[in-house]
């Protein structure tokens, strides 16, 4: 078996026609990527020590102090022995939290339809996909927009509510929490649906009907049986609608109002907003960038031990 | 055969009910605007009957002309950062699939997928700080190198996809002909490839047109693109006219979408 691998990748790199032209073949990729994104993420590294200009700029002197402003409060004249400032960490706790409820119920719903989806006729089976990828490929800022429109005080939802005298003042749901979460959820479902979809497509039923001919119930064959042979699938997903919960900009700042600040609206707010500190803003994102690179590591090793323990 | 004996195994209570409740739940919003855009009144809210006075405004109205500036630009831009991002992955996508393995593949292919990593607002920091910091003017130039980026892992998955597919014996039928490895890949490999390109070019194209935040860190003032002109509108409330132009870039993206997924489901070999 190995021997016939070989083989077969030798002949294959004989007669290829990239041969010798690898390097050059890679170099744009290599090179666009690495000096407009490596580099810049560098250069914020080094920004994010720097000493704020109050004109939004940096003066290029060595200083802590945007990590010290981020995780240490100085009193307001800055010569109180230090306490811990809890501002932006909660901010990052509540970012967490949103992110995490909008993940949990993407699953909730995106499960149930992924497996729902693996299981029609093929005909129908790609009519569906085709419908839940739709919203992935339209643009988020419509989408978002959209949902403002749905909810408002004045909204399509209040105003039939009360056309129908289910209730008698419209119910506040714009610049809420609650909106925030709306949003987030409504913005990444389908990121959840289709990487779940395409674990199930791969699952073998043979197994739910070997469950189910020693007996075991349906939900157990789904707990015990489906659930942990799709597993991938469904952290893929869990992932790709965490992280960019995580650093959300339009559902908080368009649905969430002044009040339900995520790490997105903070970061803006030092580049676009009032605030204009740019080391500031730069130390925030390197912040968000190592825990999501944290997280990608352990799901990456992970992934690395699954597939040694398939084989 | 499988389909006939599984199907009460494959059964669950209540799954087709949240199928429904989920595309309702995804479709609801933007079937409400649509049907919104078409309203006969200045109130966005109460029902005047059918227009497309909000459409004539568009084209015409007050903000028609910023409009058709930021509709100019982000064409523009799409256009120019689909090509150079297509043409980057095709490159980066034979290097890949066809080439032997090499020390640092696993990390160009992290490279690659890199812009998917990154939290879109750490980007859109990164690349706003790396122009300030050169002194590069902010403007189209500065939007279109941006987009470039995140674009290429786009375009690059259905074309390495599409590549995957393609048996190599039609190269080496090509070689064994005497033709040179230019002559191979122009008359053999990328026609064949050529779905592939189209779907890439396509994803990436509506990548570049959707993007609000990296465009608005990294544009200069005075400079919109349609996203961004749209964002300024809804801050100062959402008029139907922003309606109409919502309802425009879904069909839009839907007619494209839909393109590039029959172009890849195109002559695939199953």
């Amino acid at each position: 078996m190995a021997g016939l691998i070989s083989t077969s990748a030798k002949t294959k790199a004989e007669g290829s026609i990239v041969e010798g032209r690898q390097a050059m073949l890679l170099f744009p990729a290599w090179a666009v990527i690495g000096v407009l994104l490596v580099v810049p993420v560098l250069i914020m590294l080094i920004y994010s020590f720097l000493t704020q200009d109050f004109r939004g700029g940096v003066i290029w002197e060595f200083t802590l102090e945007a990590y010290d402003q981020f995780f240490l409060d100085r009193g307001l004249f800055g010569d109180e022995a230090p306490s811990i400032e809890w501002t932006y960490i909660l901010i990052f706790w509540r970012s967490f939290l949103q992110a995490f409820f909008a993940m949990i119920f993407c699953l909730l719903i995106g499960f149930p339809t992924a497996y729902f989806i693996a299981t029609q006729s093929p005909r129908s089976r790609s009519m569906l996909l085709f419908l839940v990828t739709i919203p992935y490929w339209v643009n988020l800022l419509i989408r978002t927009v959209s949902m403002k429109f749905l909810i408002r005080d004045t909204g399509p939802i209040n105003e039939w509510l009360i056309a129908f005298s289910v209730i008698d003042e419209p119910v506040r749901m714009i610049n809420t929490a609650f909106a925030v979460q709306l949003g987030l959820f409504y913005s990444y479902l389908p990121f959840m649906v289709l990487p779940i979809y395409a674990s199930i497509e791969r699952y073998n039923f043979v197994l739910s009907e070997a469950a189910a001919d020693l007996y075991t119930g349906r939900w157990t064959t789904m707990l015990k049986v489906v659930i942990p042979s799709v597993k991938p699938g469904i952290v893929a997903g869990c992932i790709l609608v965490f992280i960019p919960s995580l650093g959300a900009f339009l559902a908080p700042d368009l649905l969430g109002g002044a009040k339900n600040f995520m790490i997105g609206s903070l970061v803006e707010e030092q580049f676009k907003g009032q605030a204009g500190d740019w080391p500031f803003g730069a130390a925030v994102s390197m912040v968000l960038l190592t825990i999501i690179m944290i997280i990608l590591l352990i799901y990456a090793r992970s992934q690395a031990r699954d597939a040694e323990g398939a084989r | 055969m499988m389909a006939r004996v599984g199907k009460s195994i494959r059964w669950y209570p209540g799954f087709r009910a949240i199928t429904i409740a989920c595309l309702i739940i995804l479709y609801a919003p933007l079937i409400i605007v649509m049907i919104y855009s078409f309203n006969n009144s200045a109130s966005i809210t109460v029902w005047g009957g059918f227009s497309l006075i909000w459409y004539e405004d568009v084209f015409f109205g007050l903000e028609s002309a910023k409009f058709k500036q930021a509709t100019i630009n982000s064409l523009m831009i799409a256009v120019m950062a689909a090509v150079v991002s297509t043409a980057i992955a095709t490159s980066a996508s034979l290097a890949m699939v066809r080439g032997r393995a090499f020390r640092g593949k696993a990390l160009t292919f992290g490279l690659i997928n890199l812009p998917l990593m990154v939290p879109e607002i750490v980007t859109a920091v990164a690349t706003l700080i790396f122009f300030a910091s050169i002194g590069f003017e902010r403007g189209v130039l500065s939007i279109l190198l941006a987009h470039i980026v995140f674009c290429i892992p786009f375009a690059y998955l259905p074309i390495a996809a599409r590549l995957q597919g393609i048996s190599s014996i039609y190269e080496q039928a090509g070689r064994d002909l005497y033709a040179t490895p230019g002559e191979t890949f122009r008359l053999i490999l990328l026609p064949l490839m050529l779905p592939g390109i189209l779907s890439g070019f396509l994803l990436a194209f509506i990548i570049s047109l959707d993007d609000f935040i990296i465009t608005n860190f990294v544009k200069g003032a005075g400079v919109e693109t349609l996203p961004t002109a749209i964002f300024g509108a809804v801050k100062q409330g959402i008029k139907p006219n922003i309606m109409a132009i919502s309802s425009i870039m879904l069909v839009v993206s839907f007619i494209l979408v839909s393109i590039s997924y029959l172009i890849s489901h195109m002559g695939r070999e199953k």
